[in-house]
């Protein structure tokens, strides 16, 4: 495919800090390549705006081939943009019209908060994964052959499945209640569905139910707009699994 | 993990909203079930099954239960939902400038507590036209029908008799009053010769009856609005039970949600063509 270039008109929400009141703005770029990915672009647009004098604008990315889960934004009224299946990284301007106005917002909710422009702190998450998203089984030093626990190949794919999430919060971004359910159902069921897991399995329901609770993240109402949205394609099978454990877990469980 | 953290949890709340939800699926069933003896049977037929019905409702302490718990599902569903729409709204305190929500879930799904409120709304309207008037005013007469008969100088004489459980025939006469709303008394001596029914099928027909009331068309077109609410609430609701339950598979979960969507039509359908079809008789 040829590379091509486009004009484009942004309408991006920039915001001091996360006390000041923000707006969006609307810059105007010109000759953006279609190759380039959407990050590519925001960082033109950065260069635009420091060679003008301005501030740049603030957003998150890191290996930018879609398997680190810090890039994110709203694009076009959609969490990591148009594409299905896509991080916002992985996103290229070949997706987009020339002369088309793209509107970039940060993802939307109580519990993360706003840290400046498109920049979103998304510590709820980690503080849910402290809460019981780990296995204590030894896994440096003298560790057992991989093998040597036999697991049925269905659980091990579904459990691969679950454990593709990257923690980047497009569902909570994309959830009409920003609910946390599809990210702490695929960290619930990660490690529900194997061996390795089952030890603290009850715990882990509990606590980390309690803890995304606790962060303020909304009700799921199985809209499913999460795993539409979800760029590793996580299935909502795991928020009803994370259901069943929970309640498992609260009618057994003596803690 | 205390008691109150698990019942004050995201999954235990919604747990509850699923099943009393679900509950009130099958009181829909029943409740059905019991309005098609208003279009199966016609006439004086028709009138003795709905009324028989009514009379069996409203005597059965099974169904005594089962109607005390169907208020509290409504209400707590109600509460409940009104409540977690209040948490959901919360979460986001600022919404998104451009937001495309279609691209992801049906309209249903979010719009669950304004379907939800119509329904409710609708509740209330229709208990005060007609629970209103059987439960708490008890002023319904009872059922009676008027046969011809010959005098004794063989003219025909129109009577008046109570339909009765045992099909006794007692003239609706000042011989005979009427106490515990059903009992057929002689008054001169005190005594109960009969039970009747309380006539609901005649309110029934004359509240969408054009000709009874002047305001049936009025309240076809809120019954059959109110039941397309439904029918949208249950679109999205009957499958959501199941997974707030934790109930999916992938071998079922399609055919749960195929058969929501047809419960979702079929039921408030009926429904809402039973009201059609007595005002245009």
């Amino acid at each position: 495919m040829a590379t091509k270039f486009i004009n484009i008109t942004l309408k991006i929400w920039r915001q001091q800090n996360s006390q000041s009141k923000g707006s969006l703005e609307t810059y105007t770029l010109n000759k953006v390549s279609t190759d380039s990915s959407f990050l590519e672009m925001l960082d033109q647009l950065n260069e635009q705006l420091i060679s003008d004098q301005k501030s740049p604008v603030a957003f998150d990315h890191d290996c930018r081939e879609g398997i680190c889960g810090m890039c994110s934004l709203y694009i076009n009224g959609r969490a990591h943009g148009p594409a299905t299946g896509t991080t916002t990284c992985q996103l290229h301007m070949r997706k987009f019209k020339d002369g088309e106005t793209i509107y970039v917002e940060p993802w939307r909710s109580k519990a993360f908060p706003i840290v400046k422009d498109l920049v979103v702190d998304r510590s709820a998450f980690d503080r849910i994964q402290q809460a019981g998203g780990f296995i204590s089984i030894n896994t440096s030093g003298k560790t057992m052959d991989a093998n040597a626990i036999p697991v049925p190949k269905q659980n091990a794919d579904k459990a691969f499945e679950a454990a593709a999430c990257i923690g980047c919060g497009a569902c909570v971004a994309a959830c009409k209640n920003s609910s946390a359910m599809l990210f702490v159902g695929a960290k619930v069921s990660q490690y529900a569905l194997l061996p390795q897991g089952k030890v603290e399995a009850q715990e882990r329901a509990l606590n980390m139910v309690r803890q995304m609770d606790e962060e303020g993240f909304g009700n799921c109402t199985n809209t499913g707009a999460c795993e539409v949205e979800c760029p590793k394609g996580i299935s909502i099978e795991n928020i009803a699994r994370m259901n069943r454990e929970f309640l498992l877990a609260a009618s057994k469980s003596n803690k | 993990m205390s008691i109150k953290t698990i019942l004050n949890s995201s999954i235990v709340k919604k747990v509850w909203m699923a099943l009393t939800g679900l509950f009130l699926c099958t009181f829909l069933v029943g409740h059905l079930a019991g309005n098609m003896q208003l279009v199966l049977k016609t006439g004086e037929e028709g009138r003795r099954a709905f009324n028989e019905y009514a009379y069996f409702m409203a005597h059965n302490p099974f169904i005594k239960v089962l109607s005390y718990v169907t208020y509290f599902s409504i209400i707590f569903h109600a509460f409940q939902g009104f409540y977690l729409t209040y948490q959901n709204k919360k979460a986001r305190p600022q919404g998104y400038a451009y937001s495309k929500p279609a691209a992801n879930s049906s309209l249903p799904s979010r719009y669950m507590a304004i379907l939800g409120t119509l329904v409710l709304v609708f509740i209330v309207t229709h208990m005060a036209n007609f629970w209103w008037k059987a439960k708490i005013k008890e002023d319904i007469p009872l059922h009676a029908y008027t046969v011809s008969i010959p005098g004794p100088m063989g003219q025909m004489q129109k009577q008046e008799f109570y339909y009765t459980h045992n099909l006794q025939l007692i003239p609706k006469n000042d011989e005979i009053t009427v106490k515990n709303k059903t009992d057929l008394y002689m008054k001169s001596v005190n005594i109960k010769v009969a039970e009747g029914y309380v006539d609901l099928h005649t309110v029934v027909m004359d509240f969408f009856s054009p000709k009874q009331n002047e305001q049936a068309m009025f309240y076809v077109l809120l019954y059959v609005f109110s039941m397309c609410a439904l029918a949208f609430h249950l679109w999205h609701g009957f499958a959501s039970g199941f997974q707030s339950l934790g109930l999916n598979h992938r071998r079922y979960t399609p055919l749960i949600h195929s058969a929501g969507k047809l419960f979702a039509v079929i039921v408030p359908g009926m429904f809402a063509l039973i009201t059609i079809l007595i005002y245009l008789k």
